[in-house]
């Protein structure tokens, strides 16, 4: 099975972090891709931008309507993203709780809707 | 021959059973409870009219597979595709001859599977009654108090994520093993407390839900041996529930343990709880918390009253589980004992330094526990607000009824 690990954190706490700890991170993150590419279970991932970039998009009686920011204002936000191939839940948790974001923020597990 | 009333309890003993077998071969919780269904349906119709299988569970489990092959062949009809499902449900079919272990597992599979936790935890409990213990989704929306429609609905989005989600059918391993157990037995003892002192309504307990709990304790320390924390609970559930007949008056009155007839109590039950929390203590490993908790219940068991229990030794099993699982409830039941061994002002002390630090806000025993030492210190003003907030805090009659009596035996 397919799932979408959704990587949520608070983006002001990481804004703040020291230029060191951020590095650390970084390097946290490459640790963990290469090892789930090697472990077959990557198919995608990527890092966002933050939401200050965000612009939501609504279509509406046909005419395009644009807003600035994230659909929703939440504590966390959505910062990043793995999509993986899992035998099965259990093994997509055991993946998700090794990402580094998990330490601080939390990770969304989301089986991929697979259609026939 | 065979009366409808025995029919009804082969299918409550083998539901679970019948059903976890059933899942691991056709794959699907919906399919085979369906199938399962017109088993039972085809059971009723043959075994009130002739005699009964020597090997019910077999019998359902044969039956069951091939309604759920008609099942398939049904849809198949409709959709065209499924012939390659049906070739392999009736490969993997293997019904009757099947090794006992086996078919053990199959029952372990269906309790993790329930109790994964991925779900909420009422879901589990909710899923848990009833597919292993074969509760009725009626029953089962009575237990949450909750309308039949709603759990129903409940019940179907939970199947949906077993099933969407990917959450496997299985045992899980050795690493996985030890904390996913741990959520399982916090689900069995959830069923027994809430059988134990329900939350809410007219009846102090709900026997069978702690009937339920204790059912699922003694098959799960029959699955899974020598396991300290399994006997710990199991051996806690019957120790507590050995007492059920002293704790109520016939008029649905709580008798408090200060005031039980403990030749009421159940003997053999007693004797059966102390047995096990024997064995449990002599599994190698660290102290586990439903051990150390069911030593303390063996401690009261074994009173011949409440002045003769050996409460400095309560008082020291509490500390050992404040250091190996701290939590406020078991602070609060440390300062209980505490008054029995050091007086009520001490307990007094450690009750506000708890409710100081916040940590039992909104937990309705806080102000009852305080009520009681207030009480017996004889500050009979500070003990009436304390009883006046405990009534405001539960839900439950009984528990008003009693702080009622107190106050009345304060004027």
């Amino acid at each position: 099975m397919q799932y979408l690990l959704l990587i949520y954190r608070n983006e002001a706490q990481q804004s703040q972090m020291a230029p060191a700890d951020y590095q650390k991170l970084l390097a946290e993150y490459s640790t963990y891709t290469q090892s789930i590419v090697q472990s077959g279970h990557f198919k995608a991932g990527d890092g966002l931008q933050p939401t200050s970039t965000a612009t939501t998009v609504r279509v509406r009686d046909g005419k395009t309507m644009t807003t600035d920011g994230p659909f929703a204002e939440t504590r966390e936000q959505l910062g990043g993203y793995y999509l993986v191939e899992a035998r099965d839940l259990d093994a997509a948790i055991e993946l998700a709780a090794r990402i580094p974001g998990a330490r601080h923020g939390s990770i969304e597990v989301r089986p991929v809707m697979i259609y026939q | 021959m065979i009366a409808a009333t025995d029919i009804d309890k082969v299918f409550r003993d083998e539901a679970g059973r019948a059903l976890a077998t059933l899942i691991r071969l056709v794959g699907d919780f919906d399919l085979a409870e369906d199938a399962l269904q017109d088993a039972f349906a085809v059971a009723l119709e043959r075994w009130s009219s002739g005699e009964p299988p020597d090997n019910p569970r077999a019998w359902l489990v044969n039956v069951g597979r091939n309604k759920a092959i008609d099942r398939i062949r049904r849809q198949a009809a409709f959709r065209g595709k499924q012939q390659a499902l049906l070739h392999e449900l009736a490969l993997n079919a293997q019904g009757p001859d099947e090794p006992l272990a086996m078919l053990d597992d199959d029952m372990l599979r269906l309790i993790f599977t329930c109790c994964h936790p991925s779900f909420a935890a009422e879901v589990q409990v909710a899923l848990t009654l009833r597919t292993v213990c074969g509760l009725s989704t009626a029953q089962v929306a009575r237990a949450f108090l909750v309308g039949e429609d709603a759990m129903a609905q409940r019940l179907v989005r939970a199947k949906q994520k077993i099933r969407l989600a990917g959450i496997p059918y299985q045992v899980p391993e050795s690493d996985a093993l030890a904390p996913r157990l741990d959520g399982v037995l916090a689900v069995i003892y959830l069923v027994f407390t809430e059988g134990y002192v329900a939350t809410s309504g007219t009846d102090l307990m709900r026997p069978d839900f702690a009937a339920e709990a204790i059912r699922l304790g003694r098959l799960l320390d029959r699955l899974m041996p020598d396991r300290a924390a399994i006997k710990g609970l199991l051996a806690l559930m019957l120790l507590h529930d050995a007492r059920r007949a002293g704790r109520e008056t016939a008029a649905g009155d709580i008798v408090l343990l200060e005031e039980q007839d403990r030749s009421l109590w159940d003997r053999a039950q007693i004797e059966e709880g102390l047995a096990l929390v024997d064995d449990a203590l002599r599994v190698p490993g660290r102290p586990q918390p439903y051990v150390v908790q069911a030593a303390i219940a063996a401690l009261h068991a074994r009173a011949p009253s409440y002045a003769q229990t050996d409460w400095p030794q309560i008082a020291g099993l509490y500390e050992v589980l404040l250091r190996i699982n701290p939590s406020p409830v078991i602070e609060l039941n440390h300062a209980a004992a505490i008054s029995m061994v050091d007086g009520p002002a001490r307990a007094l002390d450690l009750v506000d330094a708890i409710s100081a630090r916040g940590g039992l806000d909104g937990y309705e025993m806080l102000p009852a526990v305080r009520a009681d030492l207030l009480r017996r210190l004889e500050r009979k003003q500070e003990a009436r607000e304390a009883y006046a907030a405990a009534t405001g805090a539960t839900q439950l009659e009984p528990l008003r009824r009693l702080y009622a009596r107190r106050l009345r035996e304060m004027e």
